[in-house]
């Protein structure tokens, strides 16, 4: 079970403005903002749920995935993942959990990808059985056959995604974090993903996490939606309540995001 | 000529933004300096008489060229052009109506300009207030002053003319860092960063003085303290302009064939 | 622990492997080291030409320091290089990854990267000392191998813990961490000459604040026979207490983490 309650979690980023004399005076002082990333985010997901986190760009979903994977400490607020505390257990959590980020790479980018995957073995601490095992499962499902033994800098992008998350199953995480694992792959490699993660969540009961702006990803995938705008809980049901009759996803969710700007303060009371 | 100045600006005000590196490299290059004056005063106290210059203009020395590293050092590169001649992304320059070898000329200069005017002038007011034998002298007349900042443009100009024949070598090559590091370590070795020349023996000094290299950072920082004198001096100022003259030419004729090349292949 | 060793094995193995993929950037960086090395080299034999004998030592004294300073400088580099280029490591968010996997942030670290290139300098180092004992008449016996020994130990272990400071205050500032570079490529540069060439006051600096004069002017001098003592053969060893502040800032360090991007 995940759990956030009241999490607050607030950035410090330096400010400048544009020009020479700004430039100069910012020489010797500096200026600071506080940008709050998330500003009190309470939800639960339940064991083998696959859940989709939506909203606009700089929204909070990065940084919930990252709280609920123990990269970044909140500021406030309880989180507990299956029975851990992300930021304090990350040695121990960190076993239960597989992360991909659909932008950054896992892989060793010079030696073959078999090579990347027996340093997790040891990284993982998996014993050699498990990791024969597993190995061969995720390279029949995701057909890696032909790409094992390539160095991960020749892979093409639905490539290496393939390879990124049998990379982050080896060691059979519980829950399943997906960052943008869509952008940039084509048609092909796009559908064959989602059919994947369907079923890892169905037949393995993998809880996933996934955070897209790609509506067909979470047509295709997930139940629940939940959509985080400005460090806020927008909503926390299904894709049906986004929905409009006689429009694409796309325009319905941007009338969404729309009408909650307008109607600040009410937010929480949102379905 | 003005996109050049503007060229020129937009790199200065790049350069200002950081800030933290500025004080950074001050704390780096007035710890170098100390260093070296330690290490050079435990060397004049073994054997003064042997000590090829006046211990002050070899302090001054070197509180100038730490104050000026920026302007000389060697092997300082531009990124952006490496990045351009090696991605092949000399063809999108040229889509400019601008020659090459004039803006790759200003950005360098901006570059160095930026960053030695962030750091100078903390570096020789600190160093002016040492006391004795560890800070910097006045210099030794007004007329060496005058000639000091005349060589020194000389000398940054000749810096980069250097730095612009290696571009020119860059583009000739597949791989080119090698190269670029030999060449860039020899002159830096041969222009007195190391060592200031006259610690070199002097038969290789003799030769040393009508090299290029000579002309770059030894020229002005030896004339401000009146190391390099009279007939030596005016030697040395026409060698440098000789040798700006040459390498120029030289820099402007590899970048034109690089330019007819990126033209006939497509970059 | 065995785990551990095992990993940082695989590491290393792995890293190797991928620097034999880019074998034409590898000897130049080689090259480029040497080249760096020759010329202050040369610039040393010249001030010696000049100035025989400077505080007591001779050309090939120095050079004798000089390839152990190298000795130690290169092979802290070459393993800790991950934290030498942590700032890369931070900026690209390359951290985060650290963070998901169930293992010693330090350790991951360390086999990030290996700098086998390094190497280069290492044999530079070598060849610097094995010139200077060739040259110099050292009565060598059991304390004075043991000394050699730990002052290269001694001198990684430190070189080491100054890249470890400067990785823990990337997490605080990835801005002006240059000034660290004072320490490091600073003492690798004007550690060429024995310490006690910048003063007195220079040297006790270098006693107590950052032991370098532990690992290089003490045992260097008991080696040279200018001094004897049954404890100069130790002394190196005592620089280890610095990685202690170095590991804990780093700890401290990872709580002020603020990933980057998105």
């Amino acid at each position: 079970m995940i759990h956030m309650e009241n999490v607050v979690k607030t950035y410090k980023v330096a400010r400048r403005n544009a020009g020479a004399k700004a430039a100069f005076r910012a020489l010797f002082r500096r200026e600071y903002e506080l940008i709050r990333a998330l500003s009190g985010i309470s939800f639960t997901i339940e064991d083998g749920e696959m859940v989709a986190l939506l909203g606009p760009n700089g929204a909070g979903k990065s940084t919930t995935i990252k709280i609920l994977s123990g990269i970044l400490y909140p500021d406030s607020g309880r989180v507990e993942c299956n029975g851990f505390v992300p930021y304090k257990d990350r040695m121990r959590y960190t076993r239960e959990i597989g992360v991909v980020f659909g932008q950054r790479s896992q892989l060793f980018w010079d030696v073959p990808v078999a090579d990347s995957f027996e340093l997790l073995r040891d990284i993982y601490d998996i014993p050699e059985a498990d990791f024969r095992k597993n190995e061969a499962e995720l390279t029949e499902l995701l057909q890696l056959q032909e790409i094992l033994r390539t160095p991960a800098r020749q892979l093409s992008l639905g490539q290496r995604m393939r390879c990124e998350i049998a990379g982050s199953l080896l060691h059979s995480p519980k829950i399943l974090f997906l960052d943008e694992p869509t952008i940039g792959l084509d048609a092909v490699s796009k559908l064959a993903l989602r059919q994947f993660v369907k079923n890892l969540n169905e037949e393995k009961k993998t809880t996933v996490i996934l955070t897209t702006h790609d509506m067909q990803d979470v047509e295709a995938l997930s139940k629940r939606v939940i959509m985080i705008g400005k460090g806020k809980l927008l909503l926390d049901g299904t894709i049906d309540d986004i929905r409009k009759e006689g429009e694409s996803l796309d325009e319905s969710l941007v009338e969404f995001y729309e009408g909650i700007d307008g109607m600040t303060g009410k937010e929480e009371e949102q379905p | 000529m003005k996109k050049y100045l503007s060229f020129f600006r937009l790199r200065l005000q790049m350069g200002m933004q950081y800030r933290a590196a500025a004080f950074a490299g001050m704390a780096t290059q007035f710890f170098w300096g100390f260093m070296l004056i330690f290490a050079y005063h435990a060397f004049y106290e073994s054997n003064p008489s042997a000590f090829p210059m006046e211990f002050s203009a070899l302090v001054s020395y070197i509180w100038l060229q730490q104050a000026f590293l920026a302007l000389f050092i060697t092997w300082r590169f531009d990124n952006d052009i490496l990045a351009m001649i090696s991605d092949g992304g000399l063809a999108y320059e040229l889509a400019r109506p601008v020659s090459l070898y004039r803006m790759w000329f200003a950005k360098n200069l901006a570059m160095r300009l930026s960053e030695a005017a962030l750091r100078f002038a903390p570096v020789l007011l600190v160093a002016i207030l040492l006391p004795k034998p560890w800070g910097l002298s006045l210099p030794k007349s007004p007329l060496h002053f005058l000639l000091f900042l005349i060589t020194m443009v000389l000398g940054l100009l000749l810096t980069i003319a250097f730095l612009m024949i290696v571009y020119g070598l860059t583009t000739r090559m597949l791989t080119s860092y090698g190269i670029r590091i030999f060449l860039s370590s020899v002159m830096e070795f041969l222009s007195g960063q190391v060592i200031p020349l006259p610690f070199f023996p002097d038969r290789i000094r003799t030769v040393l003085e009508f090299l290029p290299s000579a002309g770059m950072q030894n020229v002005p920082l030896r004339i401000y303290s009146g190391d390099l004198t009279g007939e030596a001096m005016i030697r040395a100022i026409l060698l440098q302009l000789v040798w700006l003259s040459v390498f120029a030419a030289a820099g402007k004729l590899l970048l034109k064939s690089a330019e007819k090349r990126a033209v006939l292949q497509g970059g | 622990m065995r785990h551990g060793f095992r990993l940082y094995r695989h590491y290393i193995a792995i890293n190797i492997r991928s620097a034999m993929q880019y074998k034409s950037s590898f000897f130049l960086t080689m090259l480029g080291q040497l080249l760096s090395t020759v010329s202050t080299l040369f610039g040393v034999v010249f001030m010696f030409q000049r100035f025989p004998v400077v505080k007591g030592f001779t050309l090939n004294d120095v050079i004798l320091c000089c390839g152990i300073v190298q000795m130690q400088f290169s092979l802290s580099e070459m393993w800790a290089r991950g934290f030498d280029s942590f700032a890369q490591i931070v900026r690209k968010g390359e951290y985060d990854r650290v963070l998901l996997r169930p293992r010693n942030e330090i350790l991951q670290v360390f086999g990030a990267k290996f700098e086998l290139s390094r190497i280069g300098r290492l044999i530079q180092g070598i060849l610097m000392l094995a010139y200077g004992i060739v040259r110099i008449r050292i009565r060598w016996d059991f304390m004075k191998i043991l000394t050699l020994f730990n002052m290269i130990f001694g001198g990684t272990a430190l070189f080491t813990g100054l890249c470890i400071v400067r990785a823990g205050l990337c997490f605080f500032t990835l801005e002006g961490l240059e000034f660290m570079n004072i320490f490091t490529d600073g003492a690798r540069e004007h550690g060429k000459y024995p310490l006690n060439i910048y003063g007195e006051k220079f040297l006790l600096f270098c006693t107590v604040a950052i032991p370098y004069a532990l690992v290089q002017y003490y045992p260097l001098i008991y080696i040279l026979g200018q001094r004897d003592g049954c404890g100069y053969p130790f002394l190196p060893l005592l620089s280890l207490w610095f990685l202690i502040p170095s590991l804990a800032l780093f700890r401290f360090g990872v709580r002020h983490y603020q990933s980057s991007g998105s």
